[in-house]
């Protein structure tokens, strides 16, 4: 493995700061829906933020990842405004989708962000051909998917997968396993063990890390990013999560056991990096009362912002349906 | 015969319930079905009721779900399969347009399996995955049989019956009646309704409104706003399309001389395109007008409400469309 350069506190202050932004804004996002406000179903990653803030950190800007549907970190560490969030959740004209589609299925290549789609995994192969797009023009650059161990039952994940590893293409596969895919726990999803020992079988490189430290998934994704820049290819990062809430904001999850959820509350990645943080000296309680402060006025803003603006003309349906 | 009035999505859990009781080759496979009981809670009490070897919940995997249904079908079983959302059959699509739609013809042995799915728009910021009504899609692929019922009794009867038939079976729900249409619906367990038969729904003499599933369902409301206006329009609700009833059509269309065909899907390539073309190639003479297609717009189907609306056809514009035509 390639020497990691170690995050410098600023780093470590922003990775704590977009994680805590990330859940804010799905907060924020959850109020507005239970009032019946958004277009289209929530989905949250509430639990997960560690995988896609420190993903999507270890990256350079010319990367391109195509996240899935919790991956809000990813999309604020891109730089996706939280008005531009609100924009797409409450299907606005001048959002990402402008009414068409809804929540975080925003795609935008100025910010190297391949918009997902509600059929499992599609953007996996999507990816598989953006990092074929980037060997083919030798261009020292990567593409990051993410997807659930749900998704990992399909075929497109083989078919990609396997392709991946074949042509050896610069591209990072992580699987964000958060012990449920809908209703259905890992042992009702696949026979083996884990997700990352069918690397081996692809004949890719895999690691397993713990996907509520922020660290441990930045420093995964770093180590591939600069394996797979140096033609070293795939890597598949499986990040062990917990989805801490139900599938969507529908879904009242009583088929999720009260011990599994207690056990991993324990492990949330926001109390645990502020812990963290706060025993090395770089963050106390009066900072942290600030930040909240901040991010609550910053949300505010952006929800009254986005609410202003102007909602889809009926006409707007026939625009854009070929280039 | 004695009725109750229940919903559409009673009746179809009432006709799973049934032929699982009556027929132990019965058995439900598709993801997040039996501990869940399904993402309608359709067949919420099933696995408590028949157990998880006749109510199998399965990965995230739709072409292993249709083929494994192919595969157990071929062996005796009876297999309902269920796809989450029938935006989701393109995962599944290859066996059964390749696979089980030619196995009869080719080495004649029957596939009797039924695969459903909630399907079309709900008018409900559902957006372009969920929203779809993919039926011309299996429509054009001979060896599949296609139903899409309107009414909560013609989805208790249409199930038994696909189900009961030797032959592989799209059954596209209305996820949009599910829990809004009530009607009455037989007691008689036996109640069946033939695969392949349209139902008149209301005589009318002026015009004739052809349609399936939602779509039917919003050409009566239609028939209501024009009946206000001595507009008399008959509604046809095809019931199936694959096979689809020509006789129940052309006679209608013989006896009012006018004919709009109303759909949900895309409009182009539709199948009310195939409806409107019969009805040009055999009554041409029957007709005082134009044939006439309202359905939904050659675009995805968007998620915003305002956007939505301008999709989909509704009793409005079906309204105004019949205005029109009787007009002509
Ligand atoms: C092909 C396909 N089948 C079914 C679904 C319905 N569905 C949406 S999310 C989901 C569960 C996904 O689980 P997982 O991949 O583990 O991701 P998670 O939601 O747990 O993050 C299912 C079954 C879908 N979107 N696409
Ligand atoms: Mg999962």
């Amino acid at each position: 493995m390639s020497t990691i350069p170690s995050l410098n506190t600023q780093d470590r202050l922003r990775l704590y700061r977009f994680m805590r932004q990330s859940r804010a804004v799905e907060d924020a996002a959850w109020a507005l829906s239970s009032q019946g406000r958004l277009i289209g179903r929530l989905y949250t990653g509430h639990g997960q933020e560690a995988i896609p803030v420190g993903m999507t950190y270890a990256l350079q800007p010319e990367d391109v990842i195509a996240p899935m549907y919790r991956d809000m970190g990813a999309h604020l560490v891109r730089g996706v405004k939280p008005v531009e969030v609100f924009a797409q959740y409450l299907g606005k004209r001048q959002s990402n989708n402008k009414g068409k589609d809804s929540g975080l299925h925003i795609g935008d290549m100025s910010r190297g962000i391949v918009g997902m789609i509600s059929v499992l995994p599609d953007s996996l192969p999507v990816a598989l051909g953006v990092a074929l797009a980037f060997k083919l023009r030798a261009e020292p650059r990567v593409a990051l998917t993410t997807f659930g161990e749900g998704s990992t039952s399909t075929g497109a994940f083989h078919e990609a997968v396997n392709m991946a590893a074949v042509m050896k293409v610069p591209l990072i596969l992580i699987c964000e396993n958060n012990g449920w895919a809908l209703s259905t726990p890992p042992a009702r999803e696949y026979g083996g063990q884990s997700i990352v020992a069918r690397a081996e079988g692809y004949g890719i490189r895999g690691v397993q890390v713990d996907g509520n430290d922020v660290e441990a998934v930045y420093s995964a994704v770093r180590a591939a990013a600069d394996r797979a820049r140096s033609g070293g290819g795939p890597t598949l990062v499986e990040c062990l999560t917990m989805r801490m809430k139900g599938h969507s904001i529908i879904d009242a999850a009583e088929y999720v056991p009260r011990e599994q959820l207690a056990e991993w509350a324990a492990r949330d990645p926001i109390q645990r990096y502020r812990a963290a943080l706060e025993a090395e000296g770089l963050w106390d309680e009066g900072q942290e009362a600030r930040l909240s402060a901040e991010l609550s006025d910053e949300i505010d803003r952006a929800i009254q912002e986005a609410d202003a603006m102007e909602d889809p003309q009926p006409a707007d349906v026939y625009e854009g349906v070929f280039a | 015969m004695s009725e109750r009035i229940i919903t559409y999505h009673e009746a179809i859990r009432e006709a799973l319930r049934e032929e699982m009781e009556d027929d132990a080759r019965v058995f439900l496979i598709g993801e997040d079905i039996a501990v869940y009981g399904g993402v309608y809670k359709l067949t919420e009490g099933f696995l408590e009721q028949f157990g998880p070897e006749r109510v199998i919940d399965t990965p995230i995997a739709e072409n292993a779900i249709i083929g494994a249904a192919t595969g157990a079908a071929l062996m005796g079983l009876r297999p309902v399969a269920e796809i989450q959302f029938a935006d989701f059959l393109t995962c599944g699509f290859d066996p059964l347009v390749n696979m089980t739609s030619t196995i009869h013809y080719r080495w004649g042995q029957p596939v009797p399996l039924v695969v459903r799915a909630p399907a079309g728009a709900t008018w409900a910021m559902a957006g372009p995955f969920h929203s779809q009504s993919p039926e011309a899609w299996f429509a054009q692929i001979p060896g599949l049989k296609v139903v899409i019922p309107a009414t909560p009794a013609d989805a208790k009867g249409l199930l038994k019956s696909a189900i009961r038939d030797p032959n592989p079976v799209i059954f596209l729900e209305q996820k949009f009646l599910y829990r809004r249409l009530k009607g009455p619906v037989p007691e008689d367990r036996g109640f069946l309704v033939p695969l392949g038969q349209a139902a008149i729904t209301r005589p009318g003499r002026d015009l004739s409104l052809i349609a399936y599933g939602t779509m039917a369902f919003k050409c009566l409301e239609a028939a209501a706003l024009l009946a206000a206006e001595g507009i008399e329009a008959e509604v046809v609700d095809l019931r199936t399309i694959v096979p689809w009833d020509k006789a129940t059509v052309l006679a209608s269309v013989a006896r009012t001389g006018r004919a709009l065909v109303v759909s949900e899907a895309h409009h182009t390539a539709g199948f009310g395109a195939e409806i409107a073309a019969t009805i040009a190639e055999e009554a041409f003479d029957q007709l005082d007008a134009p044939v006439r297609r309202l359905s939904g717009l050659d675009t995805p189907i968007p998620a915003h409400p305002v956007l939505e609306a301008e999709y989909l056809p509704d009793e409005k514009k079906i309204a105004a469309a019949a205005r029109d035509l009787a007009g002509w």
